[in-house]
């Protein structure tokens, strides 16, 4: 397996502060800001970008993670995955400003997923959508409002994030595709940075 | 038969007993229940996973709680479900069971959750339709979705089955939900033990690795977890006990004889009650008792092992993988 | 009826000690003569039997033949054919018909259609009580003057210790068995299949080995009583056959059949809620497998019967709790019985011709089993060593319900002669055959 570094630690670093100032400046203090990740790796970089957010503003940036295995739209086709992430949106989000926080925007789908999904918690004022990597190729209507990187993937690679807690390392990659996908019926193997 | 095929920890199109289950396969839907928990905290306690989902409760047997938990779960997960209920063996009915199975694959089900009084019968209709099945108890045979409630129950509170001395106390000989327990604490590690009077132990139960323990008093000593049964009033009509309330001086989990319990034994029962026969109301509501907890993880295992057997055409998987999803 | 010959065949007639390569001169329904070279009459026909075996032809004291009232699953047309299908050239009719054969107009009956059918000699045997509900003595004379050969209450057993000594003592003015289906049907208790270690893990409702061995235990102690002539039908427990051993040891008018069923499988064959291995007596354990091969064996059981007991496929697509008792067993006896005791080395081949033919002629003193000159010609041609796959639809029975469907077999009947006339001949196509070429010892 081939891996191609992207971003290292170090610049992942400063494009995370940067989407912390966005998210901060975009709005005011009282927006009623929550942050979301989307299981797994996106909940991970919601935590340090909430707390980046949190010193900005002086005070806590409640968080939240999201698992959407129960909400994709081709669960018909390829199955059940066995593992279901945490889903943990303790705040309630009535009214409030939602930033989803995910690792790589593709297709868009796990979005629409997570946007149902949050949508069962309550009616929230107002939802953006930061993500690390933006790679294009999009199959939905889908943007996002906060971007770390712009990249285009070479047919055959695919992009791995690592963050510490998982990985043991934190960057980004791209990787020689071997058989990627993890939702077919094997035992579950970690698949980096959903293709969605 | 063709049709959908399991989920990826192997399960296969249906769930009929857990003789032939895995510890891997056991301790892998016992850990896909723990979101669907979650679920049912929220207040919208519905995920679209199943939605355009046909299922069929297919109940011969009356049951209130079982269909119940079976159709909350169905519903947290948007399925659509149709209840059917009916007494009586498929001869005095006069429809047989391979009729009712031609009719349910003729209106393409996709998943049908069977009760019934005969054993076998949960095998009998899974190899004749496509869809997916899932015994809700077939006569004395097995019950699968209880015992996978019983197993969450105890590693909930202690953590992990393996080598936990679990003791199931009553008729273990007309009991199904005996038998599914049997099978899974065993294969995940459990000491398990029966104890009941004599007439209600089956024939050979020790070649299955599950020791006899003659004495009520002897279990609750020995044990980390009493599995009490229900004794049915037919046990007393048919000359197996001689009457309910001797069965209850002589076996009833009574809170004098917890006195020599370990301090954290706990209670299971699989339900309806028959208080003041095999348990007394002060066991049954008392601080050891996790039988309403039980309740509440019936409905999260039922809704891991419906969307463990749903969905999933390996034809899908190619098309997703090569669409690129 | 033209005089037949069959020449080169393998003589084997354990009532004559024989086991020769002969001829055999079958004459206005008798043999006419037996071994050695034989010329016959002109007209004859003379038929090539060579690397065939030639015994006296199988005598079935148990089968159901379903008519009147259950025609869907047997005819005694259809089951006389499957009989000289299987090489049986006698077969025993048992009464639980409905209605049942408890009255000489029902005897008649049996025995005009038997005649008719141009299989197998039909023999009914007549109910043992009014209605088969054990209460009430039949009146055996007059079944007996119709035809019948014994009495049974089968299908039920003879519950009442105080008819069952009545019938033991009443039958001896005619010299006839009382047939009797062992069964506690207290101890028994709507069990489905045998009481034990396979039962408890499928959750299905045994039946003891002790509700079979007690009443046979009852029924020994009242032939011993009475002096009469007690049957015991499909042994199935290691139980019974000591209760059997020492009542013959005491001297007892007793007999005893198996099937070749409970010869050969076990409580294993459920596994699966498969049907087709739920019968009454219940397939039991391997030690009780065994034990009823070395009393057949030794003689303590002394013949082999079949319990034919056709059912339609419909009632046996069922759950395993309301599907009936009971498999077909004519069509596939001999081999079954060549391939797993012969092989098995259980009998010898001469052994099981005895136990198929000679034993039950013997002890229920009957014309057959025999080829000695001046008997009646009802012969058996078969091939010891050709193999053959168990296929139902081929069936002359209108029923298939068998555990054997899909086996393959070794040892099948090619011609079978009632009275001195051909009434079978095997007509197979290749593909469901083979032939081994070594030779091969019985």
């Amino acid at each position: 397996m081939e891996k191609h570094t992207i971003m290292d630690e170090t610049e992942m670093g400063r494009v995370l502060d940067r989407l912390a100032q966005e998210i901060h400046d975009a709005s005011s203090k009282d927006d009623g800001l929550v942050i979301v990740g989307i299981q797994r790796r996106g909940a991970e970089l919601a935590e340090r970008i909430a707390h980046s957010v949190a010193e900005l503003r002086g005070k806590p940036v409640p968080t939240g993670s999201l698992d959407i295995s129960l909400y994709r739209d081709d669960f018909g086709q390829i199955g059940p995955r066995p593992v279901i992430g945490k889903t943990d949106v303790a705040t309630d989000i009535t009214d409030r400003r939602v930033v989803i926080v995910d690792d790589v925007l593709f297709t868009g789908r796990t979005i629409r997923a997570a946007l149902h999904e949050l949508s069962d918690f309550g009616r929230s004022r107002r939802i953006e959508l930061c993500v690390l990597v933006d790679r294009g190729e999009r199959q939905l209507p889908i943007q996002a409002d906060y971007v770390g990187k712009r990249i285009e993937v070479p047919e055959g690679q695919h992009v791995s994030v690592c963050v510490p807690e998982l990985d043991g390392e934190l960057c980004v990659s791209l990787v020689t595709a071997e058989s990627q996908n993890a939702q077919s019926f094997r035992p579950p193997e970690r698949v980096n940075g959903k293709e969605e | 038969m063709t049709g959908t095929t399991g989920a990826a920890i192997g399960l296969g199109k249906d769930l009929v007993g857990l003789e032939d289950l895995t510890r891997e396969q056991i301790h892998a839907i016992l850990d896909t229940a723990e979101p669907f928990k979650e679920i049912s905290e929220r207040q919208i306690k519905k995920v679209p996973v199943l939605r355009g989902q046909t299922i069929v409760n297919l109940f011969f047997e009356p049951s209130t709680r079982t269909r119940i938990s079976f159709e909350f779960a169905e519903k947290r997960l948007s399925a659509d479900t149709v209840n059917i209920s009916s007494t009586g063996s498929s001869v005095q009915k006069g429809e047989t069971l391979v009729d009712t199975a031609r009719n349910l694959e003729a209106m393409r089900i996709d998943m049908v959750v069977i009760r019934h009084g005969s054993s076998g019968a949960a095998r009998f209709l899974a190899d004749r339709i496509p869809s997916n099945v899932i015994n809700a108890g077939d006569g004395q045979h097995e019950h699968p979705t209880q015992a996978l409630l019983d197993m969450l129950t105890i590693r909930d509170r202690f953590g992990s089955l393996e080598g936990r001395k679990v003791c199931i106390v009553g008729d273990i000989l007309h009991s199904r939900v005996a038998r599914s327990n049997i099978w899974a604490l065993l294969t995940c590690g459990a000491d398990v033990a029966v104890c009941g009077p004599k007439s209600l132990i089956p024939h050979g139960i020790e070649d299955l690795g599950v020791s006899v323990l003659s004495r009520v008093e002897d279990a609750i000593e020995w044990s980390d977890v009493l599995y009490v049964l229900r004794l049915q009033l037919e046990r007393m009509e048919s000359g197996f006990v001689p009457s309910l309330r001797e069965y209850n001086r002589v076996f009833g989990v009574k809170r004098s004889r917890l006195e020599h319990a370990a301090d954290d034994m706990i209670v299971l029962h699989p339900g309806p009650m028959n208080r003041g026969v095999e348990i007394d109301s002060d066991v049954a509501d008392g601080p050891r008792s996790v039988i309403l907890p039980q309740v509440t993880n019936g409905v999260a295992v039922r809704m891991a092992v419906l969307y463990l057997l749903a969905g999933g055409r390996p034809e899908g998987a190619e098309a997703a993988k090569a669409g690129g999803a | 009826m033209r005089p037949i010959v069959l020449t080169g065949g393998r003589l084997l007639d354990p009532s004559q000690d024989l086991d020769e390569v002969g001829d055999l001169l079958l004459q206005e329904g008798l043999v006419e003569a037996c071994g050695g070279t034989i010329s016959g009459p002109e007209e004859a026909e003379r038929v090539d039997v060579s690397g065939l075996v030639v015994a006296p032809g199988f005598i079935d004291l148990h089968v159901h033949l379903r008519e009147p009232g259950g025609e869907h699953k047997e005819t005694i047309a259809s089951g006389a054919q499957a009989a000289v299908a299987g090489g049986f050239t006698t077969v025993w009719a048992m009464p639980n018909t409905d209605p049942p054969v408890d009255d000489p107009a029902a005897v008649g009956f049996v025995m005009a259609a038997g005649l008719r059918a141009g299989g197998a000699r039909v023999s009914p045997v007549g109910a043992a009580s009014w209605r088969l509900e054990g209460e009430v003595m039949t009146e055996v004379g007059e079944l007996l003057v119709e035809g019948a050969v014994a009495v049974t209450d089968d299908g039920h057993p003879v519950w009442s210790s105080m008819l069952m000594r009545r019938l033991l003592e009443y039958t001896q003015t005619f010299g006839i068995p009382v047939l009797q289906h062992a069964e506690d049907r207290e101890l028994a208790a709507g069990g489905v299949m045998n009481e034990g270690r396979v039962a408890t893990v499928l959750g299905l409702r045994g039946i003891p080995n002790a509700a079979e061995a007690s009443m046979v235990a009852r029924d020994c102690q009242l032939a011993e009583l009475t002096g009469g002539h007690l049957h015991v039908q499909h042994v199935s427990a290691r139980e019974s056959v000591e209760q059997i051993r020492l009542a013959k040891a005491r001297g007892a008018h007793v007999t005893a059949e198996v099937t070749p069923h409970h010869l050969t499988l076990t409580e294993e064959a459920v596994i699966g809620y498969r049907t087709e291995a739920k019968m009454n007596p219940p397939l039991r354990t391997e030690a009780d497998r065994q034990a009823v091969c070395e009393a057949l064996a030794e003689g303590v059981i002394d013949v082999i019967a079949t319990d034919h007991a056709p059912h339609h496929y419909e009632e046996k697509e069922r759950e395993f709790d309301d599907a009936p008792f009971g498999i077909v067993g004519l069509e596939t006896a001999l081999g079954v019985c060549r391939t797993h005791l012969v092989d098995g080395g259980v009998l010898t081949l001469s052994q099981l011709v005895d136990r198929l033919s000679c034993a039950p002629a013997r002890i229920m003193e009957l014309d057959g089993g025999t080829l000695r000159r001046g008997t009646p010609a009802d012969v058996v041609v078969f091939d010891p060593d050709e193999r053959w796959v168990v296929d139902p639809a081929r069936f002359q029975s209108r029923s298939g319900n068998t555990p054997y469907a899909g086996e393959w077999l070794t040892g099948r009947v090619k011609r079978t002669f009632v009275g001195g006339r051909e009434r079978y001949r095997e007509v197979s196509s290749a593909e469901t055959r083979s032939r081994e070429t070594s030779t091969r010892g019985g």
